[in-house]
C-alpha cells in the first residue's frame, strides 16, 4: 500500500464521516435531551434528499440548472422542510408518551420510522429516482489523493453546520437550555424553562441537520430512494456510540472514526462486507466500551 | 407501666397499619403488576366469557387440525401454514418484548439462522430435517449469546438498535457467502419425511400445528412460571427486581435466548415449508411484521398475540397489491396504538386467582379487628 492509496483512503473516510456525522448529532441531540432512540431519524434524512429532489425537478428552470447557489437555496429550504417535519413527529407521536414506559416510545418510533418509509413510498413510488443534477468531475489534487469539488464542497458545508451547532449550543441561551434538560428536565421545569419548547427546537435542529444531509447525498450520489434512510440510521446511531452518545462532539468524531473504519474495511475485505463490518463494529464497541470515546454515565439507569 | 398504656387505646380502633392497609391496599396491590396491561377484571361480555374459557383454545386448535377436512386446496394450505409459522415467531418475540419488555427489531435474524443452518445441512450434506433441528438450536443460542451478552447488560434501548444491526449483519452474511447460495439462497429442501398416501403439503401443515401449538402452550406456560414472573418484574421495574434479589441479567438473558430458539425452530419450519430460501425474506421489515403483531395483539398476551398474528398475516391476503399503502397503515397504527392502547387488542389478565384470594383475607381480617 503506498502512501497515495492510504491518503485517498483517509480522505474518503472522512468524506463519509462528515455526512454521518450530520445525522448522528441529531441522533444524539435528541439522545441527549430525551433520552429517545428516534428510529425515524435516517428517514427525516431520506426525506430531505426527497424534498430536494422534488423542488430540483419542479423549479429545475427556475433556479437555473444545478448551480451551486441553486444547491445551496435548496439545502436551505429542505432544512426547514424536514425540521418542521421533526418538530410536527415529536409533537404527534412522542410527546403524548413522554410519561409512557420506555418500550412504548420505542415502538412508537419503530411506527414512526416505517410510516415516514412508506409515506413516502406511496407518494413516490417504489422505485429509486434520479437527482436531475450533477457535479462535474472536476477535483483538486492532494499529495496524489483525488478529493472531487463537490466532496470538497460538502465537507465544508458540513464543517459550517456543525460548527454552528456548537456555536449555538455552548453560547446562546436556547443551547444553554438545552444542555441543562438534558441533565434535569424536572429542575429545568422549576426554574422556568419551557421545556416542551426547547425539546420541540431539539427536534427541529436535529432534523435539519438530517435534511441537510439527504439533500447532499442525493446530489453526490445521484440517486434516492424511500429506504435509504435506514442503514444511514444504524450508522449514525454506531457513530453516535463510539462517540459517546449524547455527547455531540462525540457524535463528529464517532462519526469521522467510523467514516476511517469503513473506508480501509472496504479497502481490505470488499465494499460487500461494508455494513456488517460497521456493525459487527458497534457490537464490539458496545462490549469493550459502552460509554464511548468522549461519553460518560451510560449504563446508569433513569 | 406499659399494660395500662396498652389499655388506655380504644379497643375498636385499628390500628395505624391496617387502617394504611384498608386505605391503600388496593392501590398498591392494583399498580404491581399492571404496566402496560391495565387489568381487566369484568367478564360480564358474553364474548369475552367464551373466548376466556377454558376450552376455548382446544376448540381453535381443534379446528386448525381440522382444516384439511374443511378446505384442503393448496391456497389455502399454504396461507395456513404461513399464518401458523408466523403465529410460531410472533409467540416467540413475545416472550422477548412482551414478557421481559426487551425490545428486539432483527428477530429475523433468528428466523434466518433457522432457515439457513437446516437448509444448508439437509441440502448440502443430505441429512433429514429432523436431525438438523439441534444444530439449530445450537446455532440460535449461539447467536443470542453474541448478541445479548455484551447488550443486556446496557440500557435496553441499545438492545433495540444492535439486534437491527445485527438482522442486517446476518442478511448481507448470508448474501455475501457462497455456502448459503449467496443472493440465490438454498433450494431444494427436502420435506420432513414421506407420508404415503397424505399429501406433502397437508403433512408439512399438520407437523407444523403440531409444533407451533406446543410452542404457544410452551410460551403460555413459561409466561406463568417462576420466571415468567421474573421477566414480568424485569419489565416494570428493573431496579426494584434487582433489589429483590433477581438476577436481572440472567432473566433478561433467559428470555432472549428463549427467544431465539423460539425464531430458529420458525425457521426450520419456513424453510422446510417454502422449500426454498433466500436472503430477502429476512429483512427488516419482516422483523417489523413480527413486532407489529405482538404489539397489535398485546404484549404478554399469549392469546392477543395468536391473534395479532392472525391478523397480520392474512390480512396481505386480503389486500392484495396495495403494499406500500398496507405498510404505511401499519405504522401509523404502530403509534396510535402506543397513544390509545398500549395493552393491545386482546390485553393480557393479571387477575390471578390465588393472590385475589389472599388479598380479600386479609382485608376481611383487617374489618374483623376494626370491629
Amino acid at each position: 500500500m503506498d502512501v497515495h492509496y492510504l491518503l485517498q483512503l483517509v480522505l474518503n473516510g472522512l468524506f463519509v464521516g462528515a455526512f454521518y456525522g450530520l445525522v448522528a448529532l441529531g441522533y444524539s441531540m435528541v439522545y441527549g435531551i430525551i433520552k429517545l432512540l428516534n428510529f425515524a431519524h435516517g428517514d427525516i434524512y431520506m426525506l430531505g434528499a426527497f424534498a430536494g429532489y422534488t423542488m430540483l425537478t419542479i423549479g429545475a428552470g427556475a433556479l437555473g440548472g444545478g448551480s451551486i447557489v441553486a444547491l445551496v437555496v435548496i439545502l436551505v429550504i429542505a432544512m426547514v422542510l424536514t425540521g418542521t417535519v421533526g418538530l410536527v413527529l415529536e409533537r404527534v407521536a412522542y410527546r403524548p408518551l413522554r410519561s409512557a414506559p420506555r418500550l412504548s416510545v420505542l415502538i412508537t418510533a419503530v411506527g414512526a420510522s416505517f410510516a415516514l418509509e412508506y409515506g413516502v413510498a406511496v407518494g413516490y413510488g417504489p422505485n429509486p429516482r434520479v437527482y436531475p443534477v450533477g457535479f462535474g468531475n472536476g477535483a483538486v489534487d492532494i499529495f496524489g489523493a483525488r478529493l472531487t469539488y463537490a466532496q470538497l464542497f460538502m465537507m465544508l458545508v458540513a464543517l459550517g453546520l456543525m460548527i454552528g451547532l456548537d456555536m449555538f449550543i455552548r453560547r446562546t441561551r436556547s443551547g444553554r437550555a438545552m444542555r441543562a434538560i438534558s441533565q434535569d428536565p424536572k429542575a429545568c421545569l422549576l426554574m422556568g424553562i419551557n421545556v416542551d419548547n426547547v425539546i420541540s427546537r431539539t427536534f427541529f435542529i436535529g432534523s435539519a441537520l438530517a435534511g441537510a444531509a439527504g439533500v447532499m447525498a442525493g446530489a453526490y450520489y445521484g440517486k434516492v430512494d424511500f429506504l435509504m434512510g435506514f442503514i444511514i440510521g444504524l450508522k449514525a446511531f454506531t457513530a453516535a456510540v463510539i462517540g459517546g452518545i449524547g455527547n455531540l462532539r462525540g457524535a463528529v468524531l464517532g462519526a469521522i472514526v467510523l467514516g476511517l473504519l469503513e473506508s480501509f474495511g472496504t479497502a481490505l475485505l470488499g465494499s460487500e462486507w461494508r455494513d456488517v463490518f460497521a456493525f459487527g463494529f458497534l457490537i464490539l464497541f458496545l462490549t469493550v466500551r459502552p460509554t464511548g470515546l468522549l461519553g460518560e454515565r451510560v449504563t446508569e439507569r433513569v | 407501666m406499659t399494660d395500662k398504656r396498652l389499655d388506655s387505646s380504644t379497643p375498636d380502633e385499628p390500628s395505624g397499619f391496617v387502617r394504611a392497609l384498608d386505605e391503600r391496599g388496593d392501590a398498591t396491590v392494583g399498580t404491581v403488576g399492571q404496566g402496560l396491561a391495565p387489568a381487566t377484571t369484568r367478564r360480564a361480555n358474553p364474548v369475552s366469557r367464551l373466548i376466556g374459557h377454558p376450552a376455548f383454545g382446544w376448540i381453535v386448535i381443534a379446528l386448525a387440525v381440522a382444516l384439511p377436512f374443511i378446505n384442503s386446496s393448496a391456497y389455502a394450505i399454504r396461507i395456513s401454514t404461513d399464518a401458523l409459522i408466523f403465529i410460531m415467531l410472533a409467540v416467540g418475540l413475545n416472550v422477548v418484548v412482551g414478557y421481559c419488555g426487551l425490545l428486539d427489531l432483527g428477530y429475523a435474524a433468528f428466523f434466518a439462522i433457522g432457515a439457513y443452518t437446516s437448509g444448508v445441512l439437509s441440502t448440502t450434506f443430505g441429512w433429514p430435517i429432523v436431525l438438523t433441528v439441534p444444530f439449530v438450536i445450537v446455532a440460535a443460542v449461539i447467536g443470542g449469546l453474541i448478541i445479548g451478552g455484551p447488550t443486556l447488560r446496557l440500557r435496553s434501548d441499545y438492545l433495540a438498535i444492535v439486534t437491527l444491526g445485527f438482522g442486517e449483519i446476518i442478511r448481507i452474511t448470508a448474501n455475501n457467502l457462497d455456502f448459503t447460495g449467496g443472493p440465490n439462497g438454498v433450494y431444494g429442501i427436502p420435506d420432513f419425511g414421506d407420508f404415503g398416501d397424505y399429501r406433502a403439503d397437508i403433512a408439512t401443515y399438520w407437523i407444523v400445528v403440531v409444533v407451533v401449538g406446543l410452542a404457544v402452550l410452551a410460551s403460555s406456560r413459561l409466561g406463568r412460571g417462576r420466571l415468567g414472573r421474573a421477566w414480568r418484574f424485569v419489565r416494570e421495574d428493573e431496579d426494584a427486581a434487582e433489589a429483590m434479589g433477581i438476577h436481572t441479567y440472567k432473566v433478561k438473558f433467559a428470555a432472549y435466548v428463549t427467544g431465539a430458539i423460539f425464531g430458529g425452530l420458525g425457521g426450520v419450519l419456513f424453510a422446510v415449508h417454502q422449500t426454498a430460501i433466500s436472503p430477502p425474506s429476512f429483512n427488516f421489515l419482516f422483523s417489523a411484521l413480527i413486532l407489529m403483531a405482538v404489539v397489535l395483539g398485546g404484549m404478554g398476551s399469549t392469546p392477543g398475540v395468536v391473534v395479532g398474528a392472525v391478523i397480520i398475516s392474512l390480512l396481505p391476503e386480503l389486500l392484495r397489491g396495495a403494499e406500500n399503502w398496507r405498510y404505511l397503515i401499519f405504522g401509523i397504527l404502530l403509534i396510535v396504538v402506543m397513544i390509545f392502547r398500549p395493552q393491545g387488542i386482546w390485553p393480557h389478565r393479571t387477575d390471578e386467582k390465588p393472590a385475589r384470594g389472599g388479598r380479600r383475607r386479609s382485608r376481611t381480617d383487617a374489618t374483623e379487628v376494626s370491629q
